[in-house]
């Protein structure tokens, strides 16, 4: 049998994965006869699949709701894999029934462990964004603006939860996947990588005098710390340049 | 001498840092879309940054003033203290919690205060500030109020309306120990106005002869801590204390605070490192008795001294104790019995019993889990593994167990 070979940008939404995946679905193609490339670029990320295998006979497909919410989490991750591995599930659950119940089977294990890294990565969003103001002159709404860097393609995922609680200014979260912003009334979220800005903000300086003054000396614990709050997010969290200067204050200290 | 704003939040910042919660969760949902406002809760809570002692730094934990007339031995802020004081206006907490917020450093509010003029006083000024963050501002975060010991019930039932928590210390595991260490305290008193914080919560959940339902209430409960290791409670004596306290006043949590040596600290006190291994084995067994359906009874009952094991954690230790109950077969075994098996937690034990409906659990499988098979397979069995009198084996616990510490040079 013939290979098919797919080409999608890493960043493709669900909805394109999806079109390409029902109609090699429709056409009975089994995962090991195709080949999911990631191009680079985002020339692709329109492209609409090859319409030669979708056949006005195939029947529709019925899928179960959970298994498609589940996949379209699995496809925010960074890792290339989840296309293939997306749809050897989506394959498998039209017979095997239980199988998103399956915890020990091998796709299961990868799949989870994928969503469970975007959930946590959502979830670190939300902590880890910081704002700053930039409110023009003149303007009566306050203004701000955050950079942040996500590894997953999350926005969608989290932009429900700052559009929530800010409601009441307007912000843009600019990150290298894109961007999310509120004007008072509606979220937009792009899928066009932004540049790093960065411009100050006067309120750091007080955070950062809470971020000394709340710290214990008494009780390091690195190691605590790095696990949860991972270096890889240090850049861009202003309080984290003090951490040196806490630590070796802490070491002179005797008790 | 005139203090900065600054210089001010970082005294009463650095005062607030004994307590340790620092927790968001709990409260009912809600966000800012339909009313004008700012902020929303999340159920579980966030943390939106860590210390380098370990701790989330969720909310702005602040005193209101670290002045006390009080003279409890254990904390920095007390009357026969030299540390520096500050005060806070209402103003300029409602202004700081804002300007935080605004920029995502935090959930919410923690606020506490040393007792000025009268408990009642004290507690009517905390009371103001979550009002007029929640009235006048819109303000729809979290927020934790402490509550004064002493304060009228008035005071508390009011606080319940605008806080999402409240809480109020023990501070001490037994009787003795406050009765020693904070004269002017006592366990009668803080205890009622637990009770009365409990009433007022269970009242929201029924409704009235009217049908009305009573107002709102701190719907993220309540909690409270401990001091470890500055009196000389055993750590049995404090975990059935815990018990007492989630039971009859059914508090979300409880914290355990190592005793950290303070500046300034009053003689009556160890001048040592705080406890911190002894505290991690506090809070796993509390993690054992609200997720793991332990008993705080039986998690101590087999130590002689009344003192966890400091070696291995307290859910290892209790199967080392209770061999009998292994090995459990881990395709047969029911929920309660699957948790007490050292190494599989609540989440894995949920996957395995959602998956041995459908397929025979083997020892590979639950290696995809990543559960750790040395950890836990003198405990278990299944269809291609049996532990041939492992469990029997005098020096098992040696397996598991840290190597001795090497002597320090120093
Ligand atoms: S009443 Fe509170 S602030 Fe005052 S000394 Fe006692 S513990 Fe410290």
């Amino acid at each position: 049998m013939k290979e098919h070979l797919v080409s999608l940008p890493e960043a493709a939404p669900f909805s394109l994965w999806r079109l390409h995946a029902r109609s090699l679905l429709a056409a009975g193609i089994a995962p090991e006869h195709i080949v999911w490339r990631s191009s680079s670029g985002q020339d692709d990320l329109f492209s609409q699949p090859d319409p030669s295998p979708e056949t006005e006979t195939s029947k529709p497909q019925k899928i179960s709701r959970n298994c498609l919410l589940f996949l379209e989490t699995l496809l925010c991750h960074a890792n290339p894999e989840k296309f293939s591995l997306a749809y050897r599930i989506l394959w498998r659950s039209r017979r095997e029934r239980s199988l998103l119940k399956t915890g020990t089977d091998p796709d299961i294990v990868m799949a989870n462990r994928m969503a469970h890294q975007i959930g946590r990565e959502v979830h670190k969003m939300k902590a880890f964004v910081r704002f700053r103001e930039k409110t023009p002159q003149g303007s009566n709404t306050r203004h701000f603006a955050a950079w942040f860097e996500p590894e997953h393609h999350i926005l969608e995922k989290a932009a429900p939860f700052f559009a929530r609680r800010f409601t009441d200014m307007n912000w843009m979260i600019l990150t290298p996947k894109g961007s999310v912003g509120w004007d008072g009334e509606t979220c937009v979220v792009t899928r066009e990588a932004c540049t790093r800005t960065i411009f100050e903000d006067e309120a750091e300086a007080l955070w950062k005098t809470y971020y000394r003054s709340i710290f214990n000396p008494a009780r390091v614990k690195v190691k605590a710390m790095r696990s949860e709050m991972s270096p890889k997010y240090w850049k861009n969290l202003p309080e984290t340049e003090l951490i040196p200067e806490m630590l070796a204050q802490a070491a002179r200290q005797t008790w | 001498m005139k203090r900065t704003f600054s210089e001010k939040l970082a005294i009463l910042s650095d005062a607030a840092k004994y307590d340790a919660s620092c927790a968001s969760s709990g409260s009912d949902r809600r966000g800012s879309k339909k009313e004008p406002g700012l902020g929303s809760t999340e159920r579980s809570g966030i943390c939106h940054s860590w210390t380098p002692d370990g701790r989330c730094v969720s909310l702005l934990k602040i005193l209101m003033t670290n002045f006390c007339i009080y003279d409890c031995a254990y904390c920095i802020n007390r009357v026969s203290s030299g540390v520096e004081r500050a005060r806070f206006s209402v103003e300029e907490i409602v202004w700081l919690t804002m300007e935080f917020y605004r920029r995502n450093y935090i959930e919410g509010l923690f606020l506490s205060s040393g007792i000025i003029r009268s408990s009642d006083y004290t507690m009517e000024e905390l009371v103001r500030v979550a009002k007029v963050l929640r009235l006048d501002r819109g303000f729809r975060g979290y927020i934790h109020l402490k509550a004064i010991p002493d304060a009228s019930p008035d005071l508390l039932a009011e606080a319940g309306l605008y806080a999402d928590r409240l809480s109020i210390n023990v501070e001490m595991p037994t009787e003795t120990g406050l009765t020693q260490y904070a004269p002017e305290k006592d366990s009668i008193g803080i205890r009622s106005a637990m009770g009365h914080i409990r009433k007022k919560m269970d009242a929201t959940k029924e409704k009235t002869l009217a049908g009305r339902r009573p107002p709102r209430f701190a719907p993220g409960g309540q909690s409270t801590q401990m001091i470890v290791g500055a009196d000389a409670a055993t750590d049995q004596d404090i975990l059935s204390s815990s018990s007492a306290l989630y039971s009859d006043y059914r508090l979300k949590r409880v914290y355990y605070s190592a005793f950290s040596p303070i500046p300034h600290a009053s003689q009556a006190l160890p001048a040592q490192k705080p406890p911190l291994l002894r505290e991690h084995r506090l809070y796993q067994a509390d993690w054992l008795f609200r997720f793991y359906g332990f008993q705080f009874q039986e998690i101590t009952e087999n130590r002689p001294d009344g003192m966890l094991d400091l070696e291995v954690d307290p859910k290892l230790s209790w199967a080392l104790d209770n061999r009998a109950v292994f090995p459990v077969d881990i395709n047969q075994a029911p929920r309660e019995l699957l948790l007490r098996v050292p190494g599989l937690g609540p989440r894995s034990v949920k996957v395995l019993l959602a998956t041995r409906r459908h397929k025979t659990i083997r020892l590979d499988d639950l290696e995809r889990l990543r559960v750790s098979i040395r950890k836990i397979r003198p405990f278990i069995t299944t269809p291609d593994w049996r532990p041939i009198k492992l469990i029997d084996r005098m020096d098992l616990k040696s397996l598991f167990a840290p190597p001795p510490q090497q002597l320090s040079l120093l």
